[in-house]
């Protein structure tokens, strides 16, 4: 079994399945703030995927996606909570 | 001997990664699913991103990894201070398990400013006052 084999079959799978376990509480999640919690861990996540898939397919490119998504993450989050404290201001 | 540390380092990122994500379902509160956000899940994929950097093995990409490590491990922090202070000015319940909550009374509920006097406090003071 090479590395190759090892990654595909049992680390993405198994970053798979938690990304499944996000999307519960995604939809689940009480309030708001869990659910920019689960959003902002969906890409966390993303990020570990491109990482193995970069090591897969030998594409060192596929990084900068990487970098793009942890800074598109921590914007949409800063963003969220700017909002959703200035609407509970208003009431 | 590289095969056998990228193997390890995946396997160990995976494993955080999975325990964040079992975390934010399993937990009973708002703020520890933050605290599973910020620290699990940072790891999990610092491991990741490392075994990319040691299979790749060149100092351009190592660099942009590092880069976006480095990113991360500074952002966590302040996007769960951010998401916590909103999920309490909000009013999210603390769960039953905790005891000490520092912050009640702590903001006025109006202009959302952190002061160290107990506002509720203030208020009675001011009633006895103009009484």
């Amino acid at each position: 079994m090479t590395i190759y084999d090892y990654l595909y079959y049992i680390i993405l799978p198994l970053l798979s399945i938690s990304l499944v376990f996000v999307f519960v509480r995604f939809f689940k999640g009480p309030t708001i703030v869990d659910r920019v919690i689960a959003l902002d861990l969906i890409v966390t996540i993303g990020i570990g995927i491109i990482s193995v898939y970069s090591i897969i397919y030998d594409q060192p490119n596929f990084l900068d996606i990487a970098l793009i998504l942890a800074l598109i993450a921590f914007l949409g989050t800063v963003a969220f909570t700017y909002y959703l404290e200035k609407r509970d201001k208003d009431d | 001997m590289t095969n056998i540390i990228i193997i390890v380092f995946s396997t160990l990122g995976t494993i955080f990664a999975m325990l964040a994500a079992i975390g934010l379902i399993r937990m009973p509160d708002t703020y520890l699913r933050i605290s599973v956000n910020t620290k699990a899940a940072t790891l999990g994929v610092g491991l990741l991103l490392a075994a990319a950097a040691i299979y790749f093995g060149e100092i351009a990409i190592s660099s942009r990894v590092l880069a976006i490590i480095i990113f991360i491990f500074l952002t966590a922090p302040i996007g769960g201070h951010l998401l916590g202070r909103t999920g309490y000015i909000s009013g999210n319940k603390l769960c039953d398990q905790t005891h000490i909550d520092d912050l009640k009374g702590k903001y006025d509920k109006k202009t959302h400013n952190l002061s160290s006097k107990d506002n509720e406090e203030v208020s009675k003071e001011k009633n006895i006052n103009d009484n």
